[in-house]
């Protein structure tokens, strides 16, 4: 027995495998091809949706399929991205949030999703606060599920359209100096984040306190940087991405907020740091005053709302992937 | 009234008796009547079971399972449980107090061993060294040891304030029973679902650190030295506690400790994608913690092999990993892991073997006359075969749970018989030898 590698781990360790066709748990498992061909499909849409006048092409393409949207946790803009993608496609939506259903009363999970499924949904797009929930409710379904962000593991269509937003400003990811700022333990943004760019051989550098980036976040790819002077890393960025300092994670921590924004913020003086052409993007919710000023935020070098329209074309892309559409 | 079994044509293996070689035993009246060269007892009016070519071992015991009986017996019960330990070739199990209601009276003490349950092997009690493993008012470990627990632990709710801890070091003392402890800093790791560690960081989940358990460790120990008393280490799994129990037993402190066929097999890694049937507690480690109880294990700082058996329902481990319970079956596969990894892989001699599952771990927890086959022992026996292949499927468990990391593995070495007081309490089907 090769102890290191025992054969029944390894095969579950796929988490492809047993998963249905078309679902979307994470970045980690997508290659650069896969992805590469949800860009190329989010720019079609894209363009499309850019000239009105095809909207009724548009709504064709899954014209009475059914998604169901199914949120274990609060979130703007994630599902009314989702709801106005599928809408614009001509899908039929269904919202379940944790609040109005049966989850209150102790349904599992796996229940819920069978539930879901028998009552006719064809795409699970599923926001939950445990890492790992959306491989789960794969592993159980036989209609693909869509990861629309699993507790601090990965929020795979927020990496998806951040990726895309940046190659509207940049040529290429590889070589791009991309810098993540911020809460990144935390963050599932910052871990889809990772896994993508590097896949696409971007330079990822990180910043922040040890207590929001401990040094094991340098573990997730090959060639991650850690900086803890914020400063410095501006140098040299193309891209800055800034994340929420998620105030109620803080409380167990040795954390100071005055301190995190005294040398986290993201302030005019230090954009002066940072060359003239970089982007500056944030996946939301912003504390304006916290981890980045109003100033920087609606400023000229700012992507941020950018970001947000990007996601419904970017979303078309994995929906019409989920149900086998090849367009 | 059972007739007298005589073992024959086996390689009988006896550590505290200094036997490696092919022996005769004969059993009779539940006792190891005679112990000789092949051929020179005389075959009278005897139940003959031919062991040729077959490893002849004092029964093997496991000083760390969880039976579920009273209160979660859609989990296991102490019938389920101990058919599973039996094919496993357990002969007796020492069974953990957190039980509903916890196992801190000697009624219940008492009732677990009672008749009543259908235990087929011997059923050993650890009781709870705090009322309710509350951590905060000691049982009554003298009426307890009485009514036949043979240990105190508050496992799973690891006794964390060195007063409380103290006092049951001295307590158990004055018995000459040990107090076992889970060595977790609770403190240290809540939300936590598996080993702090790459694997961890890489799945959004928050690990248990090293220290969490290596600092519970380096505290009993300057608790034992203090009282005297003896600290056993439940499931040790970080080379860091270990490195610990390595310099306390050097310096004569009276410490000892097991670890689990997992900690020393699986990794981390292993957990792959959120599969809850790798999760348990202590969480899988690191490559250079296996390593490390590799080492303990064949250089002889650790002194058991216990399984930790923790059967869950299938509702239970289907569930979000941070949400599913920790735990994991063990009895079944336990000596198969280990004369794999142990033997096999490392070379370990199978006297060692024996060592870490019988002889050692009835000496820590007091067990009289079992672990070894001299002459007027209890005629508890464990027959395997070292070289038998198989593959062990968790559909076919005799445990009422199936919740094993170890489904579908293939294994070299196979339980063949197991003799509880003389008599054969499991046989592995015919067909398969
Ligand atoms: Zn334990």
């Amino acid at each position: 027995m090769p102890i290191s590698s025992p054969k029944p781990a390894a095969r579950k360790s796929n988490p492809s495998i047993g998963v249905p066709f078309g679902s979307l748990l994470d970045i980690e498992h997508l290659t650069a091809k896969e992805i590469s061909v949800i860009f190329e499909n989010a720019s079609r849409f894209h363009s499309r949706l850019a000239k009105n006048s095809s909207r009724q092409q548009l709504t064709k393409v899954l014209a009475g399929r059914r998604v169901a949207l199914l949120f274990y946790e609060a979130s703007t803009r994630t599902r009314v991205s989702f709801e106005f993608a599928a809408k614009n496609l001509g899908a039929v939506t269904t919202v379940v949030t944790a609040a109005a259903s049966s989850i209150e009363k102790g349904e599992s999970l796996v229940d819920t999703g069978y539930t879901i499924q028998a009552t006719g949904a064809e795409v699970v797009v599923m926001r939950h606060p445990s890492s790992g929930a959306a491989q789960l409710l794969a592993q159980h379904l036989h209609v693909p599920v869509i990861n629309a962000g699993d507790g601090m593991h990965e929020h795979p269509t927020q990496a998806l359209l951040d990726a895309y937003t940046m190659l509207r400003h940049k040529k290429s990811l590889r070589g791009l100096n991309v810098l993540i700022v911020g809460d990144i333990f935390h963050s599932r943004v910052a871990r889809s984040n990772i896994q993508l760019l590097s896949k696409f051989g971007a330079h990822v550098t990180l910043c922040g306190p040890p207590e929001l980036l401990p040094a094991l976040a340098s573990s997730l790819a090959p060639g991650i940087e850690i900086q803890r002077n914020l400063e410095n890393a501006l140098v040299t960025a193309d891209v800055i991405m800034m994340l929420r300092v998620q105030k109620e994670r803080l409380e167990g921590l040795n954390l100071n907020i005055a301190d995190y924004v005294a040398n986290y913020q993201l302030t005019p003086d230090r954009m002066r740091l940072a060359p003239r052409d970089a982007v500056i993007m944030h996946p939301g919710p912003m504390i304006r005053g916290m981890e980045i000023t109003a100033e920087v935020a609606d400023g000229p070098q700012s992507a941020i709302v950018e970001q947000v329209a990007n996601g419904v074309p970017v979303r078309m892309a994995v929906l019409t992937r989920a149900l086998g559409i090849k367009k | 009234m059972t007739r007298p079994l005589l073992i024959r044509g086996g390689h009988l293996i006896d550590p505290p008796n200094n036997i490696d070689a092919s022996m005769d035993i004969l059993l009779r009246d539940g006792r190891v009547a005679e112990v000789a060269a092949p051929g020179k007892i005389p075959a009278k009016d005897f139940e003959i079971f031919d062991a040729k070519g077959l490893i002849v071992s004092p029964g093997l015991i496991d000083i760390h399972v969880h039976l579920r009986q009273p209160g979660q017996e859609y989990k296991e019960t102490i019938a389920t449980g101990t058919a599973a330990a039996a094919a496993g070739g357990f002969t007796s199990v020492c069974c953990m107090p957190n039980t509903v209601p916890v196992n801190d009276t000697p009624e219940i003490t008492a009732w677990m061993q009672s008749a009543e349950r259908g235990a087929i092997v011997n059923v050993f009690p650890i009781a709870a060294a705090t009322a309710g493993s509350m951590g905060v008012r000691l049982t009554d470990f003298t009426a307890l040891k009485n009514a036949g627990a043979v240990g105190f632990t508050d496992d799973g709710k690891p006794i964390l304030h060195d007063d409380i801890m103290r006092a049951s070091l001295q307590a158990a003392a004055k018995l000459s029973v040990p107090v076992i402890q889970h060595a977790e800093d609770t403190r240290l790791t809540g939300g936590c679902s598996m080993n702090l560690g790459p694997t961890s960081f890489r799945l959004g989940l928050r690990g248990m650190s090293i220290e969490a358990e290596s600092g519970i460790v380096e505290r009993d120990i300057r608790l034992a030295q203090e009282t005297g008393g003896h600290i056993h280490v439940a499931h040790l799994s970080t080379a860091k506690a270990l490195d610990a129990v390595r310099r306390a037993k050097r310096d004569g402190i009276h410490v000892t400790c097991e670890v689990t066929p997992h900690h020393f097999t699986l990794l981390d890694e292993h957990v792959g994608a959120y599969d809850t049937n790798f999760k348990m507690n202590p969480p899988l480690r690191a490559a250079s913690d296996r390593e490390a109880m590799l080492e303990g294990l064949l250089d002889g700082t650790i002194d058991a092999i216990a399984t930790d058996h923790a059967p869950h329902a299938l509702h239970e481990k289907e569930q979000e990993f941070d949400r599913a319970p920790m735990g994991i079956t063990g009895l079944e596969t336990a000596l198969a892991i280990t004369l794999q990894v142990l033997h096999h892989h490392r070379k370990a001699p199978l006297k060692r073997v024996i060592e870490l599952m019988s002889a050692t771990p009835a000496r820590l927890v007091g067990l009289k006359d079992r672990g070894t086959l001299s002459r007027g022992a209890h005629a508890d026996i464990t027959i395997f075969d070292p070289k038998k292949k198989w593959k062990f499927e968790a559909q076919t468990s005799r445990s009422k749970s199936k919740n094993t990391p170890f489904d579908g593995w293939e294994f070299t070495g196979a339980v063949v018989a197991t003799i509880v007081s003389g008599k054969l309490v499991y046989r592995r089907d015919s067909t398969h030898r």
